[in-house]
């Protein structure tokens, strides 16, 4: 018994275009294909509303010895006083705005060019393709051809700033075991979400495809820069968790900032370990 | 254990064609390919499919079966639940010649406009040596078996047809890193930078990495990661990196 396919149409196009197999249908896979893009675009949709938030707050980013990841370094004058912290007043008082926005945009641009968001949200919001061998809606293509998406190429510079901000973050972990009088020897929970957001956003930033590159990936002859090599095997094994590192990443800056935010806002208190 | 399936299969030529059901008994151990020739042998001798070797290393039986390119001889019907449909139906990037064979010539085109490897100049045949950590990335992307069910899944030619005289597709945009990355290859003693060639002549900027590619592969081969990936890093080094551009004219550039 035949079922619903006819011959293409000559306006038909991709799957449906002449020549092909004349099925209608624009796929037929039977599985939950939907099910990863749509977590993928909720997830990352749920993430930049939060950190939009956030970002414009210019409120209850700081409760000594903690800052919210998002407001590190603090670059304007209109910055809280940080106690020996990142807060260098680079920007004057001309700065009118939160001060996040100031450097926000340097992980925001590292992980729009990653080659893992690329994919999660080419995916997920633009649905080139939603899924594999599923049919995309767009008649036209031209992919990272041409403007705006050839610049996605910059992603190597943006992991080149990611470091230094990363070095910062690792500066406020440390200045995390002084209390809030500045006496070292102290340790609370706020401490250990600090310590384990920064562990992964180095794992994320290292694991980068344009890192693993920079490192070794370039060369042609392994044999002849042995350290490079050993290096590249390392980033390479990083790398090969790149997405799970983006997303525990991504999910540790929302918590790391959300409970400096609860701690400064006063909800709760940090508690202690030493 | 036996138990009858249900399979839709497309049967029909250039001129059209229609999904077509069929009751048909399956084995425990069985494979579609399986099923496929037990189709031609009692329901549909005139079936027309392209296989040969039914061990997953010859490339041939690429097919569609339920909406995923993969080879048939490798997909066993155990991953189907046994009142499940299972639709069969030939690569929808290619052109269809009859019933599951397509005209896959599109990719032999392509294969044709990649550059062959360059021998050093001053090193005979058969006195080629490598060390194997200089060629073990490039061994990786030999591991292809060419059934071609990453170019069929790739959405830049799959959905727009218009594309394919440019893009090269992620099979032989692999073959050019495979090339880029050989210790040996003298290409850029003769001018061509493959990697900018790439960019330029094989359309690697209409790859926009969602990884399909890397998820079809029945030889599992990380084309994104470990070709398409690094081409592009590569082609970035000539073509949009300042500094690495500089760095090349102040120092020959080894490695």
């Amino acid at each position: 018994m035949a079922t619903g396919t006819t011959p293409t149409t000559p306006a038909a196009r991709g799957v449906l275009a002449p020549g092909r197999a004349a099925i209608s249908a624009p796929h037929l896979r039977t599985d939950r294909w939907w099910l990863s893009p749509l977590v993928t675009a909720t997830a990352l949709t749920i993430f930049i509303i939060y950190a939009t938030w956030r970002a414009f707050a210019n409120g209850d980013y700081y409760s000594a010895p903690y800052v919210s990841p998002l407001y590190s370094p603090c670059l304007a004058s209109n910055c809280t006083d940080m106690n020996g912290g990142a807060d260098w007043h680079l920007f004057g008082a001309w700065w009118g705005l939160s001060p996040a926005l100031l450097v926000l945009v340097f992980p925001l641009g590292f992980r729009l060019t990653c080659y893992y968001y690329r994919k999660a949200y080419y995916r997920g919001f633009w649905a080139s393709p939603p899924a594999c061998a599923v049919a995309e809606p767009h008649a036209k293509y031209t992919g990272e051809t041409r403007l705006p998406l050839i610049l996605q190429n910059v992603h190597r510079y943006f992991f080149y700033l990611a470091l230094p901000v990363a070095g910062i973050l690792t500066y406020d972990v440390v200045l995390a075991f002084r209390d809030e009088h500045g006496a070292w020897g102290h340790a609370g929970l706020g401490t250990l979400v600090m310590l384990v957001n920064i562990a992964l956003i180095w794992a994320y930033t290292l694991s980068c495809h344009s890192c693993r590159h920079i490192i070794g990936g370039k060369l042609r002859h392994f044999s002849a820069h042995p350290v490079r090599y050993r290096l590249w095997g390392w980033v390479g094994a990083l790398n090969g968790r790149h997405m799970l590192l983006a997303w525990s990443s991504l999910i540790s800056v929302g918590v790391a900032d959300l409970y400096v935010y609860l701690v400064a806002s006063g909800v709760f208190d940090d508690p202690r370990f030493f | 254990m036996t138990h009858t399936a249900h399979f839709k299969v497309w049967r029909g030529d250039t001129d059209g064609g229609d999904l077509r059901d069929y009751e048909v008994e399956v084995n425990d151990g069985e494979v579609v390919l399986d099923i496929i020739h037990r189709l031609q042998a009692t329901q549909a001798a005139d079936l027309a499919v392209r296989w040969n070797c039914k061990a997953g290393k010859c490339g041939s039986c690429s097919a569609e079966v339920n909406g995923r390119p993969r080879l048939m001889c490798m997909t066993r019907m155990s991953v189907f639940a046994p009142d499940e449909t299972v639709t069969v139906t030939p690569l929808r990037a290619f052109p269809v010649i009859r019933d599951l064979v397509t005209d896959v010539s599109f990719n032999y085109d392509k294969a044709r406009q990649v550059p062959a490897f360059v021998p050093p100049k001053g090193v005979p045949a058969g006195e080629y040596r490598m060390q194997q950590v200089d060629v073990e990335r490039s061994q990786e992307f030999r591991k292809c078996i060419e059934c071609f069910l990453c170019q069929d899944t790739c959405h830049v030619v799959r959905d727009h047809e218009e594309n394919k005289a440019a893009f090269a597709g992620p099979r032989f945009l692999m073959r050019i890193a495979e090339l880029d990355m050989h210790p040996l290859d003298a290409a850029a003693d003769q001018g061509l930078v493959r990697a900018a060639s790439a960019q330029e002549d094989h359309g690697l900027g209409y790859c926009n990495i969602t990884k399909c590619c890397s998820e079809v592969c029945p030889e599992h081969i990380k084309i994104t990661d470990n070709a398409l990936i690094p081409l592009k890093e590569r082609a970035i080094d000539r073509k949009y990196d300042p500094l690495v551009w500089l760095g090349s004219k102040i120092r020959r550039r080894q490695g």
